[in-house]
């Protein structure tokens, strides 16, 4: 009988570790260990053995059924993962094909740039102002100190709906709307459309963009000013980018200056970009005249402030190297798609 | 402004390279654009004699020239008709290089040897514009006899750095070399040199020979006249027209050529009257009359304006004051007596009438800004020194100088300690006082204050805050330290009005879509366009009086015009698809009322074509609207819109306001676009959108009991709409409806002709407690009744 259960255990061993499929096990572990198995059917026999033989040979069965259990587990649990395996092979795709394609739009590049502007001087305090794009001359310039016979006034530079209204030449008028109606201290930025009468070329276009600043506040200083442009510039154009302050003239400041910035593609050495400078020009800005800050009621005896104003259009121009303003308001969406 | 280093020099003391003078000047204000380097790459040039010009014998068009350049005579084939035996000229020889690359080789042309070649001006890099007239198609004529041999560059100054400026609106006065002197001066901190003028003159005075009336007294401040006699008409010497050239200005004749250099010396336009044209001796500025006309000149007769400023005398006009004189009164080479005037005129005379002639010359842009009076006087004599040293004519004694009422210097108070509260500097009275010296403001302190006395050239200075811009920036800006501003503390941010902007474009980029940026303005006739020419409201325009064309004369009323310039232009270059929007203004007119200002509104459309069809369009409007939390709008057919196709056409409605149009683009809108593939455009008011949005959304807590979801399909007639439909599962789904949802519409052969199968998933949903079946049919089954009886929908199996 012992002989028996031996042979059994080797025949099962011979037949699981042959098999090549699941179902060729179960065939196995029906045949051997199943209710009508050839175990069982020699286990019935024990009842023929002697009292001193049925313990041996109970050891003796019950070693083989282990053995066989173990390794009809360890031969499914092989079997099993050689057909996930043949699976996942089956299953293989070519990843190299396109992707199918989920439609993301952009915002305008003049908007993302503008954007980052409004982050930099919201993150120094500054509030957004709005104004009409269609202003009247006293916001647009009296107001702004610009002499009567200033040549930005004539029909060559600005266009009129008629002699008190135009369309607004710079930003700067919503200035003079904030301090109207604002009691110091002031912190805006005032981003919009402005419009020139320029026939359109590849650096103009009759519509542009402008973000004017203004801070009036007591014991406001040119300091003052520097530091805050100098951060600004840092920020936008990066940690390493040099400012110059230059002296200038605006009607509406005094004194004035342009702000050129170290060249962000060459770092100051000179390049095509900066056209061989090292200097990019970024702005123009000053503190606010005396009878600006009179116009809008505010004591220029109490109070200071100063003002700066720079072209979006052009910054983002340079900043993506678009060579042509007009490309902006072409809207062809394989430009947009750039940005 | 262009200023030639070298002459600059005569004026100020400079010790520096002419880099560092560049950036030193820009710093304090005087902007550098460029610096040019002239005569540069002139290597073997020599001045020769021409001595003997014989045609050639194989060219009509070329001669043999015998040039003798001192050592040896050489034989040079030229072009050139513009010399003549005796003169001399520049010669290149044998391997001279010129500023253009040119190397001259010895060689043969059309057979004759030539030893070298004879130079213009223009291969020496001389700008066309300021080569003398007789000279711009020839060789250079040297002005006298030099040194025959010699090299070029040591007879004649022709090396010259010119620094070009741009100067500022506010300081006319540094609108010439000694202007730009005294800025250097002040920046460098060296000496000034003022030309030392002087006046020989001859016996006979000219308020003898002259008689000056000043008429209109609000036109002209002050008159200079003097008189030169015996003049000799001629080209003016190298040097000077050197100067002229590099200074920009064309050498035309020594009278000319004087009066010009002096402008540029002191700034003060000079005018010379051929005096046998002045009729009675005498100049009487006055107003001209109503219809009168004059010819400048240039040749041209010119309408005037009543009350321009004239130069006449006692018989007719000379001149048009302080812009150009007459053609029978100019200098010419007949001219024996010379008028020579320096006057001041006011400056926004001369402005308006240079502008209602489109005439601006360099006198009346130099007039316009405004000079200095007291300089006239100067002026006029500096020229007489000059006719005198360049024996040009006699120069009579003394001059008529018509002056009533002096310009004086203005005294002005400024207080140190307001200077350094606006700068954020710590200056003494010492250094501000100091920095004022350099500018030639003298100073005497009074007190806490500065009185100081402002020089009549300097016009921009009127104010206190006028001379902390000039201390600044003579102290230097990059010297003043960069602070944060002080004081109080305020809270930047975004108004909810942008945050909602910014949240709208994010969104539709989320789904898509573009941002497009189009023009405020647009073409008039782009309401015809649309088909909106019979909305009162969009065509009444805000229109430009001065546009550049008709394509950009009216406020935008509609943004759909120029979404679908930009969607035509799109298609036009085969772009496949497009999905766009554009937030911005329109422009509505408040007709006659008293509010000067149009209404500028907010509006936003999206333009889709492509893969899209009108669904895809609503889906990106819901998607939005849900962004923004905007609830229970309806939609409503439109077949009246005569910009969108009449069946496939709705309005968003909120109550009583209709938020916007989408729909499908009519095809004679299409057409008139010349778009040939379907577009889907919305429109929405976006001020009203900005009232219903609710971004300040609470949490519900999830569903905690499982829902019961049943379908439906229903038949019902074709012109039924899912709105209908949708009213009553609203209408009798009572508390337990969570949601309804349309998954399928099916027309075709397994339903009767005129027929559709409408289907829907309803899920229903009890807060809390679980459902139970039978409550839910109970309100399923009453739903499809209504719809059985209202519709007359039939279940389909």
């Amino acid at each position: 009988m012992e002989n028996k259960l031996r042979t059994l255990k080797e025949n099962a061993e011979l037949e699981i570790t042959s098999a090549d499929s699941m179902e060729v096990l179960e065939k196995a572990r029906v045949k051997y260990l199943g209710k009508k198995g050839e175990l069982t059917e020699i286990l019935r026999g024990m009842g023929s053995l002697s009292s001193e033989e049925r313990p041996i040979i109970g050891k003796v069965a019950n070693e083989v059924r282990e053995a066989i259990e173990t390794l009809l587990e360890e031969a499914k649990s092989t079997m099993k993962s050689k057909v996930l395996q043949q699976q996942l092979k089956k299953e293989t795709i070519d990843i190299t094909m396109p992707g199918k394609k989920e439609k993301i739009g952009k915002k305008h590049p003049l908007t993302q740039g503008l954007d980052e502007l409004k982050n930099i001087f919201i993150g120094m305090g500054f509030k957004i102002a709005e104004g009409p794009e269609v202003e009247t001359v006293y916001y647009n310039f009296d107001a702004l100190n610009a002499a009567p016979n200033h040549p930005s006034r004539d029909m060559t530079d600005t266009f009129y709906i008629n002699e008190e209204l135009i369309l607004r030449t710079q930003t700067s008028p919503v200035q003079v709307r904030v301090m109207e109606k604002m009691k110091p201290p002031i912190r805006i930025i005032s981003p919009g459309r402005c419009f020139r009468n320029d026939t359109p070329d590849a650096t103009h276009t009759p519509m542009f963009h402008q973000l004017e600043g203004l801070v009036i506040d007591k014991g406001i200083t040119l300091g003052d000013l520097k530091g805050t442009l100098e951060v600004f510039a840092k920020t936008f154009l990066g940690s390493h980018t040099e400012v110059k302050f230059r002296p200038h003239h605006f009607p509406f400041t005094e004194p004035s200056a342009e702000v050129d910035a170290s060249c962000f593609k060459c770092e100051g050495d000179g390049c095509n970009f900066c056209k061989g400078s090292g200097w990019i020009e970024l702005l123009g800005c000053g503190m606010v005249h005396p009878n600006v800050l009179r116009n809008c009621g505010i004591d220029p005896e109490e109070y200071s402030g100063f003002a700066f104003g720079m072209g979006i259009d052009r910054l983002v121009m340079l900043k993506y190297g678009i060579d042509d303003i007009r490309l902006l308001f072409e809207n062809d969406m394989r430009f947009l798609n750039q940005f | 402004m262009l200023v030639p280093v070298k002459w600059l020099k005569e004026y100020v003391d400079i010790d520096i390279s002419t880099k560092e003078l560049s950036d030193r000047m820009t710093m304090s204000g005087s902007n550098v654009e460029v610096v040019e380097k002239i005569g540069e790459g002139i290597e073997g040039v020599v001045v020769g004699k021409i001595e003997k010009i014989e045609p050639h014998p194989n060219a009509d068009k070329l001669v043999i020239v015998a040039v003798n350049v001192g050592e040896k005579t050489l034989q040079i084939v030229t072009g050139a008709t513009n010399i003549k035996e005796e003169d001399y000229v520049p010669v290149a020889l044998e391997g001279a290089k010129l500023p253009n690359g040119l190397k001259i080789k010895k060689g043969k042309l059309r057979g004759e040897v030539s030893e070298g070649m004879l130079v213009s001006q223009d291969e020496i890099n001389i700008p066309k514009a300021v080569i003398p007239e007789d000279m711009k198609d020839g060789i250079w004529i040297l002005d006298k006899p030099y040194p025959l041999g010699k090299n070029i560059l040591e007879v004649i100054e022709l090396e010259e750095e010119v620094i070009e400026f741009e100067l500022t609106s506010n300081r006319p006065d540094c609108l010439s070399m000694i202007g730009m002197a005294r800025e250097v001066a002040a920046t460098i901190g060296s000496q000034l040199k003022y030309p030392k003028v002087e006046v020989k003159g001859i016996e006979e005075r000219s308020n003898e020979y002259a008689k000056v009336l000043i008429e209109d007294v609000e036109g002209c401040v002050r008159y200079v006249a003097r008189v030169i006699k015996d003049v000799h008409i001629a080209p003016s010497p190298q040097w000077m027209q050197r100067r002229l050239a590099n200074a920009g200005i064309r050498p035309i004749n020594n009278i000319v050529d004087i009066t010009n250099y002096v402008m540029l010396e002191y700034g003060q336009p000079l005018h010379a009257f051929d005096m046998d044209y002045v009729e009675g001796n005498t100049v009487i500025v006055k107003k001209s009359e109503e219809g009168e006309s004059f010819k400048t000149l240039d040749g041209i007769e010119r309408k005037l304006k009543k009350d321009t400023t004239m130069i006449c005398d006692t018989n007719k006009a000379l001149a048009i004051a302080g812009i150009m004189g007459g053609e029978e009164s100019e200098v010419t080479s007949k001219t024996k007596t010379i008028l020579l005037e320096s006057a001041y005129f006011n400056p926004e005379k001369i402005r308006l009438t240079s502008k209602s002639l489109a005439l601006r010359t360099e006198a009346s842009s130099r007039f316009e800004k405004g000079m200095d009076p007291n300089v006239a006087r100067l002026a006029a004599d500096r020229a007489c020194q000059l006719i005198e040293e360049l024996a040009v004519g006699k120069v009579l004694e003394g001059a008529v100088d018509v002056y009533p009422v002096k310009k004086e210097m203005d005294k002005k108070t400024i207080r140190p300690n307001r200077i350094n509260s606006l700068l954020g500097t710590n200056l003494t009275n010492q250094q501000m006082i100091e920095i004022l010296n350099k500018l030639e403001i003298a100073v005497t302190v009074q007190d806490d204050l500065l009185v100081v006395e402002v020089p009549t050239y300097r016009i921009d200075l009127e104010q206190e805050v006028d001379f902390v811009e000039e201390i600044a920036r003579i102290y230097g800006y990059d010297r003043i330290d960069a602070t944060m501003a002080r004081g109080n503390i305020v809270a930047g941010g975004k108004t909810n009005g942008q945050i909602i902007e910014d949240i709208t474009k994010e969104a539709l980029n989320a789904m898509g879509l573009n941002e497009i940026l189009t023009y405020s303005f647009v073409s008039p006739r782009s309401i015809e366009k649309i088909k909106l020419e019979k909305n009162i409201i969009k065509k009444n325009f805000v229109k430009l009086l001065n546009p550049l064309g008709d394509e950009t004369s009216a406020m935008r009323t509609s943004l759909i015009p120029n979404l679908l310039e930009v969607m035509a232009r799109n298609s036009n270059r085969k772009v496949e698809e497009f999905r766009g929007f554009e937030l911005g203004r329109i422009f509505i007119s408040k007709g006659d009322t008293s509010e000067k200002l149009p209404q500028e509104l907010l509006n936003l459309v999206i333009g889709m074509y492509g893969e899209e069809d009108f669904y895809t369009l609503k889906g990106v409007v819901e998607g939005l609207l849900t962004r923004l939390g905007v609830e229970d709008y309806e939609y409503e057919v439109e077949n009246h819109h005569p910009t969108f196709h009449p069946g496939r056409c709705g309005n968003i409605v909120y109550g009583d306001h209709t938020l916007g149009t989408l729909g499908e683009l009519h095809p004679e809108v299409m057409d008139n676009y010349g778009i040939s593939q379907k577009c889907y455009v919305a429109e929405l008011d976006f001020e009203l959108l900005l009232q219903l949005i609710r971004l300040d959304n609470m949490y519900t807590p999830l569903p905690k009991y499982p829902a019961i979801t049943r379908d439906f399909a229903v038949i019902v007639k074709e012109n039924v709409l899912v709105k209908e439909i949708e009213k009553i599962i609203k209408n009798h789904g009572g508390s337990i409806l969570e949601s309804y949802k349309l998954f399928d519409v099916y027309k075709g052969n397994q339903i009767q002709e005129g027929y559709k199968s409408i289907a829907y998933a309803l899920t229903y949903r009890h807060k809390e407690r679980t459902l139970q079946d039978k409550e839910v049919n109970k309100v399923h089954e009453k739903i499809l009744d209504v719809m059985k009886q209202e519709l007359g929908a039939t279940l389909r199996d």
